[in-house]
């Protein structure tokens, strides 16, 4: 059943007129930014809410549509640009205005006195815009749309501090790394749209799509595979990750709403909401689930080996959003989804509080000269703690009950890769190591922070750490939320066919989680000199993780050197030669015939009238003769 | 016995030969000229022969056109050359030669 409405278009635009509002007003009265910028999300999530609370009242599957105008015509292709809120759309604008909310509200701490205030409310707003529209919309191409919208944002607020060069150079990574895979997500929209339009269809709807499942079946993996390559570009997967550990330039929660909660999950939400057409290409879902575990290994092996607070925060997004395109590929759909709510809250949550202590310990990130802050930051150390709990799986919180469905979809769903669910657990155990050494080297132990960061260490302010709490009930009470069974109940993801999780399962992810969080404890708390011992007996092996196994290194030398290699070619030799070549030649000869020619024209008018008298011959002979 | 229409129109064609010839090959810009003239006039004979051939005033009033024109024309031309002679102190045409490439 779908119900017309015109609530969804106010969702997306209330954030849009607070980027306005910041455009025009923010700079020459900083001090309503304060309250528009968190306002108007947190009045979108209100709309959201009471938008879902209809779309609840209805009967399974119901839609709520929001046809706002007709947007492209082109002959016989239309597209709309019009909303939809199904339960998947649901529980993905209910976590990116609800998180984005409470991250707008601790941003109005964190950014305090920035002289660029107004102009991050106005991108931060701009990027909630984009989100809405990509979670809202009723067409492949309006999702289009708001992907490229948050890549923009993403790469505006990684830059935001653009007086260092780095961050500048962050920027413009992310942003070409997800060009590479908006190519391919593009040609997949090409083929879709192709496709159905041979068979008379010229529309990208998603309701079209479903409707037409079979026509698309024969191209069906090819394009699953070409709009999986533009989800490893925004979602950091392998071998498109390298650009989210450099997005960590940014403030911190930039890092903890885009690169962390929302925008990188948008290739989990787009393979979810096209969930019908991926389960017509088994081959690309085993690509999907196999790249997902392998990034979310390797993402995790190098987390382990970073002093960089942050840096251990986005390896681990890379690692967990491995996890969830896992859950994709194994058919495991709604435990995707879940997981991807769940880790929206608990890794905003770290970031959030990673935030809190930077900003406490006047911008220190390296965990080295951290330590000993449970007690001068309680409300940061609880909320972290239990963050960290979330994460690696402890239960009763709310990374139990997501990871857990994952990782039993892997060894008993749909498509089945018990392989897969070993590694699976082995990055479950190296994820609770890694967040357990987080917390421990920033919070136990001695303070190693110098004298003067000793002197202003300071918890942060009741606007910070309020939604630091908001979010640890969240973390905490998350895994109750019954995220895979609604979208089940609503039909936007089949069934999940197989057997439930046995206790074993629970059992041993939850012993898996502890043992690596015991093992962290062990090495950060009680004996703190072997970690290092450790490090210099793997010396070469260490220093390799450390630096992140040289991928970036690898990419430079191959790929950018390369396309550096092709362009000089084409700048020093096919560019003067070729292409000047042609049209300097082109103007020689013009230039060379005329040279020629203009000899004719001698000035004497003599000559012209003989040439009068020769043509006038010509015609009268023509017509005597002819 | 009146004249016979050829005999016009041959006087016609060699006055006109004649004018052809002196603009193509006098070089004083005034000669030219006055060449023009007798070409023009050539054509106007040819006009006013045949209109008497056919009992028709239609060659005759295009006549009065054509001398309308030559005298404009002789008007605006004399105007050039002087202006011309003032400038460049030539009626020489290959002298004049400096409007090309």
């Amino acid at each position: 059943m779908v119900i017309g409405t015109s609530l969804l278009r106010w969702i997306v635009a209330l954030p849009a007129l607070g980027v306005l509002f910041h455009v025009f007003v923010g700079n020459r009265a900083p001090a309503t930014v304060k309250v528009v910028g968190p306002g108007l999300v947190g009045a979108a999530c209100a709309l959201a809410l009471v938008a879902t609370v209809r779309l609840g009242g209805l009967a399974a599957g119901s839609v709520l549509h929001d046809r706002v105008y007709e947007w492209i015509v082109a002959g016989p292709f239309h597209a709309d640009v019009s909303f939809r809120l199904d339960a998947l759309s649901a529980v993905m604008v209910l976590v990116v205005t609800g998180v984005g909310f409470l991250i707008h509200v601790y941003s109005v701490g964190y950014m305090h006195g920035d002289r660029g205030f107004a102009r991050f409310f106005a991108y931060l707003n701009l990027f909630t815009t984009a989100m809405l529209i990509l979670v809202l919309a009723d067409n492949l191409l309006l999702l289009f749309v708001g992907w490229e919208g948050v890549g923009l944002c993403s790469y505006l607020l990684i830059g935001f501090w653009y007086e260092k060069t780095e961050n500048v150079a962050a920027g413009k990574k992310a942003f070409i790394v997800n060009r590479i895979g908006d190519a391919g997500f593009l040609l997949g929209l090409f083929m879709i749209a192709w496709t159905l339009g041979g068979h008379g269809v010229w529309s990208l709807d998603f309701d079209a799509i479903a409707e037409h499942l079979d026509w698309l079946a024969p191209v069906a993996t090819p394009v699953c595979l070409l709009l999986f390559v533009g989800a490893t570009g925004k979602s950091a997967q392998i071998p498109l990750y390298v650009w989210l550990p450099d997005a960590m330039a940014g403030p911190t929660p930039v890092s903890a709403l885009i690169h962390a909660a929302t925008m990188v999950t948008a290739g989990v939400y787009m393979i979810a909401r096209l969930n019908g057409l991926y389960a017509l290409a088994p081959a690309a879902l085993a690509v999907v689930a196999v790249i997902g575990t392998l990034t979310a290994l390797f993402a995790a092996v190098i987390a382990v080996a970073q002093t960089d607070i942050k840096k251990v925060l986005a390896y681990s997004t890379v690692s967990q959003l491995g996890y969830m395109f896992l859950g994709l590929g194994v058919g495991a759909t709604g435990a995707a989804v879940f997981h991807l709510v769940t880790h929206a809250f608990f890794k905003a949550l770290l970031f959030l509080g990673a935030g809190s202590v930077m900003h406490g310990m006047s911008g220190e990130q390296d965990m080295q000269r951290m330590g000993g802050l449970r007690t001068r930051m309680a409300t940061t150390f609880v909320t972290m703690a239990v963050a960290t709990f979330a994460i690696a799986g402890v239960p009763p919180f709310s990374g139990f009950f997501s990871k857990d469905e994952i990782v039993w979809g892997a060894f008993g769903g749909p498509h089945a890769a018990p392989v897969l669910g070993v590694l699976a657990l082995v990055v479950s155990f190296l994820t609770a190591f890694y967040t357990g050494r987080l917390l421990f080297m920033t919070f136990f132990g001695p303070l190693r922070a110098p004298e003067d960061v000793r002197h202003h260490l300071h918890e942060s302010p009741a606007v910070m750490t309020l939604p630091l709490v908001v979010l640890a009930v969240l973390a905490f009470a998350g895994g109750w939320l019954p995220v895979p069974s609604v979208l089940e109940h609503a039909h936007v993801i089949p069934h999940a066919e197989g057997p439930e999780a046995p206790l074993w399962m629970f059992v041993l992810a939850a012993a898996v989680a502890l043992a690596g969080l015991g093992l962290a404890w062990q090495l950060y708390v009680v004996r703190p000199e072997v970690p290092g011992e450790i490090a210099a007996r793997l010396d070469g092996f260490y220093a390799l993780v450390r630096d992140k196994f040289r991928i970036d290194e690898l990419y430079d030398a191959t790929v950018v050197r390369g396309v550096f290699a092709i362009a000089d070619v084409s700048a020093w030799r096919i560019d003067p030669r070729v292409i000047d070549g042609a049209v300097n030649g082109a103007a020689l000869l013009v230039a060379a015939t005329s040279g020629a020619w203009r000899r004719l024209q001698t000035g004497n008018v003599q000559h012209y009238a003989l040439s009068f008298l020769v043509g006038a011959l010509l015609l009268v002979g023509y017509w005597a003769f002819r | 016995m009146p004249t016979p229409l050829s005999w016009y129109l041959a006087l016609s064609a060699v006055l006109f030969g004649i004018g052809v010839l002196g603009v193509l090959v006098r070089r004083n810009v005034i000669i030219i000229f006055m060449a023009i003239e007798l070409m023009l006039n050539a054509v106007n004979l040819a006009f006013v022969a045949i209109a008497r051939s056919r009992a028709s005033l239609d060659g005759q009033v295009i006549v009065f056109f054509v001398m309308t024109v030559a005298a404009a024309e002789a008007a605006v031309g004399l105007a050039i050359i002087l202006a011309m002679f003032r400038n460049r102190e030539t009626t020489n045409a290959d002298e004049l030669a400096t409007l090309r490439w």
